[in-house]
């Protein structure tokens, strides 16, 4: 499958992302890659085949409602670029 | 001329679930406190962090759904929605596209134009966001995910509302079935209960849909109405001047009373939904679903017909008490302890709303016992007190659910039922009033008021009106 332009800079728009040229050439060509390669699974003929929803045949994994968590805050804001005492900082947002 | 219109309504409603935990993780969901100090590597969307989902939503999501007639899907699970958002930190919300928990419900409202039913396309679960704090001064936006990862169900109505009236009957309804399931607190004005308006306006009597707008930040029930007429006025003006209505997203800003665009339909977003490896299937099996049926507590609509039935009160007392559940446990509380069903609700839509509005107490927030309610009324049957003296009790009955009983003991307001102390005040006081008797001996029967006032204010009040008179009455003719 062929992506064109519009599609790699639409899909780049979602992404957040600003690609070159170059890199835009070289992205449509991993997605198209990428496409084909996925494309083999329809030769597979799948009328016969109930769907899933999920790859494993596993359901209904739950957990009670009891509260197991401590104030990590320290720990969890070590990851962050820009932080204050008690939040992460980010640009401004509206 | 301008043509007559009218407005085609449907709504959005988040709920926040008042589980003690996270949708997806233990953390808890407590409300207010320090920034981040409800979050684990699940909420703050660290890689390799797997969500397990909470028992207790599932619960939830189920009970909002049988009471509002929808079915319930027996193979349900969950979806990415994915945007960048600060508030977002995994750049995806756990949401349900495919097969969410409920579809096709209905429930009836009634407003001056008599009962209609306003069907609900579909209800699913999700998680919240987290909250942005900005400060105006640096510039700069904090981030607090306590609130990322809250569960959250949220209720897609189909455009059944025709006018402002009908969509508060709607949400009033909802909010007291969610309310009555103890499934949410349902405070608009603190997020808990969030509203969006879908609206278009058609000739009246075509049946084609018009281009319909959505309104956010609506933050109260006078928001949503004062929203609605004026996105009316806006959309009319609009196609009077033989315009195009533009499909948008906008947002009311409450103290200008107008809104505004937030986005258009050329940016809305592309959300790419997909499944959540993450997640394994969801399946309601008949014993899951019976064990919520079974525990459905009784709702409004149910509990009117039963008092009317069962206490023969009237339907405008039924309406005040039913209005929240909490007072309609008190009423049952004070009921059940044999106090009269009229007297008690005499109580409850008198003097306990009145303290309610005079110190300022959210209704939900009353929490007194209908059993001291019930002692209080008891007391005064016997007339061991009076009814000031009872209002000043129930006061702290009200404030502190003192037992009545041992409150007026141990602060000496009992009536003395020592009547040879109380024949001596009324001697007393027909000695202490000249002017009164005489006037009495004349005819002039307002002036017993003096004599009787007089007795109430030396026993202070400890002493029952009807005897009082009855006692002066026998003195004055010994005279």
């Amino acid at each position: 499958m062929q992506i064109s332009d519009d599609m790699i800079k639409y899909v780049a728009e979602l992404a957040k992302l600003e690609l070159s040229d170059e890199h835009k050439e070289q992205a449509k060509k991993d997605m198209s890659d990428m496409l084909e390669y996925v494309n083999t699974l329809n030769e597979l003929d799948t009328s016969n085949v109930e769907p899933m929803s999920h790859c494993f045949p596993v359901a209904n994994v739950l957990r009670d409602d009891v509260v197991t968590n401590s104030n990590d805050r320290d720990n969890m804001l070590l990851n962050a670029p820009d932080k204050s005492e008690d939040s992460y900082i980010v640009p401004k947002t509206f | 001329m301008s043509k007559e219109y009218e407005a085609v309504i449907g709504l959005e409603v988040h709920v926040e679930l008042n589980t003690k935990t996270k949708i997806f993780c233990g953390c808890s969901t407590a409300f207010g406190g320090s920034p981040n100090i409800n979050v684990c590597p699940v909420c703050s969307g660290m890689p390799g962090s797997l969500p397990v989902l909470n028992r207790a939503v599932v619960d939830k999501a189920i009970s909002i759904g049988l009471a509002t007639n929808c079915n319930i899907t027996r193979n349900s699970k969950f979806d990415r929605k994915n945007y960048f958002y600060p508030d977002n930190p995994q750049n995806y919300q756990i949401s349900q596209l495919y097969y969410p928990i409920c579809r096709d419900g209905k429930i009836e409202i009634e407003t001056e134009n008599g009962k209609k039913f306003v069907r609900i396309h579909e209800m699913h679960m999700e998680e919240d966001a987290g909250k942005l704090i900005h400060n105006t001064f640096t510039g700069e936006t904090y981030v607090d995910f306590n609130r990322s990862g809250v569960p959250l169900v949220e209720i897609v109505s189909e455009p059944d509302m025709r006018s402002a009236d009908e969509v508060l009957a709607y949400l009033d309804k909802l909010r007291l079935t969610v309310q009555y399931l103890n499934a949410s607190d349902c405070k608009l004005n603190e997020g808990s209960m969030r509203v969006d308006v879908n609206m278009s306006l058609r000739e009246k009597g075509t049946e084609k849909l018009g281009t319909r707008t959505e309104t956010k930040n609506l933050n109260s029930f006078k928001a949503i109405k004062r929203c609605i007429e004026n996105e009316f006025e806006r959309q009319a003006d609009i196609l009077d001047a033989g315009e195009k209505v533009v499909q948008e997203t906008r947002r009311w800003d409450d103290d200008k009373g107008y809104s505004y665009t937030m986005r258009s339909k050329e940016d809305a977003q592309d959300y790419r939904y997909f499944p959540d490896p993450d997640l394994v299937p969801l399946i309601i099996d008949d014993e899951w679903l019976a064990r919520i049926k079974a525990s459905q507590p009784e709702l409004r609509d149910e509990k009117k017909e039963r008092y009317a039935r069962e206490y023969g009160i009237p339907e405008y007392d039924i309406g005040l008490i039913t209005e929240y559940k909490e007072l309609a446990n008190i009423f049952e509380d004070g009921v059940n302890s044999g106090a009269d069903p009229k007297k008690v609700s005499n109580w409850i839509i008198g003097e306990t709303l009145r303290l309610a509005k005079d110190f300022e107490t959210d209704i939900a927030d009353i929490s007194f016992s209908g059993k001291n309610l019930a002692s209080l009324i008891k007391l005064l049957d016997e007339k061991k007190i009076n009814n000031t003296i009872a209002k000043q009790v129930f006061e702290h009955v009200f404030k502190e659910n003192v037992n009545p009983v041992e409150y007026a003991e141990k602060n000496n307001l009992i009536i003395k039922t020592d009547t040879g102390a109380l024949a001596e005040m009324v001697k007393k006081a027909v000695a202490a009033n000249p002017k009164a008797v005489a006037d009495m001996k004349a005819g002039k029967k307002k002036a017993m008021g003096a004599i009787v006032g007089f007795v109430m204010k030396e026993m202070k009040g400890k002493c029952d009106p009807a005897e009082v008179n009855k006692l002066v009455m026998e003195e004055l003719a010994k005279l």
